[in-house]
């Protein structure tokens, strides 16, 4: 049963048994009536009695989260007009931390603990924000579900026995079961955006350049980006203000000027236009996500936005293109790991054959098959017919949405063509775990911002469904002024799940 | 366009591949990888249906500034940070016998 519409419920503060927003959060640390080290051990505690059956975190960083927070707390002055001041945050683990272990949930990483933070690490620090600790995500970010991950799989506090999504899927987790208000995960396919909706969370996905890649650990060089998963627009507005940006470090960070994000948040939708490619999701997309797609943009159009037909008719392309693109950049990228310079080591036989093994003992099943995927579509005899043929495809994939954007501010799809699948239900077959990824790889692609909002519920079992949309390149401003607008009309952004008030 | 037969790989090409991306596979792992990779390959294949004659291939979607900058000595990691993680490393030489190379095993007899 849907929940009632009352906007002026949901403009208010969160009801106390639900969990926080990270606005709610900070401001009550500003006014003085939390301690950012109260904030910090709630969520620790959070974290203790929640993790053991979500498994959400790799690493929790109880030490130096207190001591951060403490830090905080004892200069207030200092921290007074900071952003995120003793914000809680959770790092999917394939962002680098100075002094704490990044894994990108790989064995072959064993032991390693960065030399430097990413640009997201320093940009989160400075704003005041606490790193709580480290997200599960499939290997190297590589995984539809966190199934693929060195550590076991992550479960989705709706139902422990269904993925939570993937690869960010411990960040998705975090915020959904409350332990977080923000945390930032990767996306190279959907790996925010999906996740996000089989947990009821909102994903970001940032046109690619908005945010710096520095300490990420690679996979697709050309579609990585980083984004915050939040639990309302509002939320990933302030994140985003905090991480994005130029960066030196990062020669493809766009120098176009960072947007104040939440002055866009005006509610005021009238005139936009939404295009939907319906040829696309008519077949395929489970009934029960279809449906509440289509009460998602009644919503809009009661708030004055207008729906456009469009056709994209390369995007059915858009999964084998991904998987030529994203394997091939991904076979050059992991050559790194090679057992020398950090990491695993096998320590039998010469150079040669300390490679192979060192790489044979410290990948898992999806990474080697990735790279030896994206390897052969590189090789001689094969480039042209696969992985140059691939990059044509993604031109068109790419002139589909410019023809869109003449005639539509937005392109609205589902997230995901199906709710969460059970743990191990797909797992032996690799292909169909790729068609998850049907309505988010495009925007990868193409470098193009994408949310994915929640909206709704499957009956029974009852899981979340989220709703995606995609705008211009650098026009994060208008995806979070939408997200937003939805959420006063509908309470589907403040729902929790049971493992949260526990 | 191009009229692509699609070899379904042999247990040959799987360990040529694997020879090439630096993994020693296991006997169980070729065989499933033939299979695995057979089949997505033939899904991929669709796209050489789709003419792509005179449309320039993109690398990335967003066009890179292609930034310059001026080539001045900047600040990086110190020594100790960098090897700091490496699984074995050479102690007795380098700068100050803090060791200034990563060892691997013996590449020339």
């Amino acid at each position: 049963m849907p929940p009632d519409r009352r906007p002026e419920a949901a403009s208010s503060k969160c009801p106390a048994s639900l969990v926080s927003t990270l606005s709610d959060i900070r401001d009550a640390i500003r006014s003085g009536e939390r301690s950012a080290v109260d904030v910090c051990r709630e969520s620790l505690d959070r974290i203790a009695a929640a993790d053991g059956s979500l498994h959400a975190f790799n690493t929790v960083m109880t030490d130096e989260a207190l001591a951060r927070a403490a830090e905080i707390d004892r200069d207030r002055g200092r921290f007074r007009d900071a952003p995120l001041a003793g914000v809680p945050v959770a790092l999917k683990d394939n962002i680098c931390t100075k002094g704490v272990r990044t894994t990108a949930s790989s064995k072959i990483l064993e032991g390693f603990v960065p030399p430097y933070d990413a640009t997201v690490v320093s940009r989160l620090t400075r704003a005041g924000a606490v790193i709580i600790g480290k997200t599960n995500c499939d290997e190297f970010a590589m995984g539809s579900s966190t199934e693929n991950s060195a550590f076991g799989p992550t479960s989705n506090p709706w139902a422990l026995e269904r993925i939570p999504g993937g690869s960010s899927g411990g960040s998705a987790v975090a915020v959904a079961a409350g332990l977080t208000p923000l945390a930032l995960g990767s996306d190279t396919g959907g790996s925010i955006r999906q996740p996000a909706a089989m947990c009821g969370v909102l994903g970001l996905k940032t046109t690619y350049g908005r945010v710096s890649r520095y300490g990420l650990l690679a996979f697709g060089s050309s579609l990585d980006q980083i984004g915050p998963l939040t639990r309302r627009a509002r939320d990933a507005a302030i994140a985003l203000e905090t991480i994005a940006g130029l960066d030196a470090a990062d020669s493809t960070t766009a120098a176009e000027p960072v947007a104040d994000y939440q002055s866009a948040l005006s509610g005021d939708v009238r005139g936009a236009r939404i295009g939907v490619p319906w040829s696309l999701i008519e077949q395929g997309v489970d009934a029960e996500i279809v449906a509440a797609f289509r009460t998602a943009l009644d919503t809009f159009t009661a708030r004055g936005a207008t729906l456009v037909d469009i056709e994209m008719p390369h995007a059915k392309y858009a999964i084998p293109v991904y998987y030529l693109v994203a394997t091939a950049e991904a076979s050059s990228n992991l050559a790194r790991y090679d057992g020398v310079r950090y990491g695993l080591r096998d320590t039998q036989g010469e150079l040669g054959a300390m490679y192979s093994r060192t790489r044979e003992k410290g990948f898992g099943a999806e990474v080697k098959r990735r790279i030896m995927l994206g390897t052969y579509v590189l090789s001689a005899g094969y480039y042209d017919a696969y992985y140059v043929k691939a990059q044509q495809v993604r031109t068109l994939i790419l002139r589909d949405y410019d023809r869109a954007f003449e005639r539509t501010d937005v392109v609205a799809m589902p997230t995901s063509p199906t709710p969460p699948f059970k743990l191990g239900e797909r797992t032996s077959d690799p292909l169909q775990m790729y068609l998850a990824d049907v309505f988010t790889v495009s925007a990868n692609l193409a470098g193009l911002p994408a949310v994915s909002i929640p909206c709704g519920f499957t009956t029974s079992p009852r899981l979340p469904i989220g709703f995606q949309l995609t705008g211009r390149r650098f026009d994060e401003a208008t995806l979070l002024r939408m997200a937003d607008a939805y959420e006063r009309d509908t309470e589907w952004w403040m729902q929790a799940p049971p493992t949260a008030s526990r | 366009m191009l009229a692509f037969a699609m070899p379904v790989l042999t247990r040959a090409q799987v360990e040529a591949v694997a020879a090439l991306a630096h993994l020693e596979l296991e006997p169980g792992e070729v065989e499933m990888f033939a299979r695995q990779l057979g089949d997505i390959l033939t899904y991929a294949d669709e796209l050489q249906h789709l003419d792509t004659t005179g449309v320039p291939p993109t690398a990335y979607g967003v066009a890179s500034r292609g930034a310059d900058r001026p080539d001045e000595v900047r600040p990086s990691l110190a020594a100790d940070e960098v090897f700091g993680n490496a699984p074995e490393r050479d102690r007795a030489t380098g700068p100050a016998a803090g060791g200034g190379f990563f060892k691997v095993p013996r590449v020339i007899g």
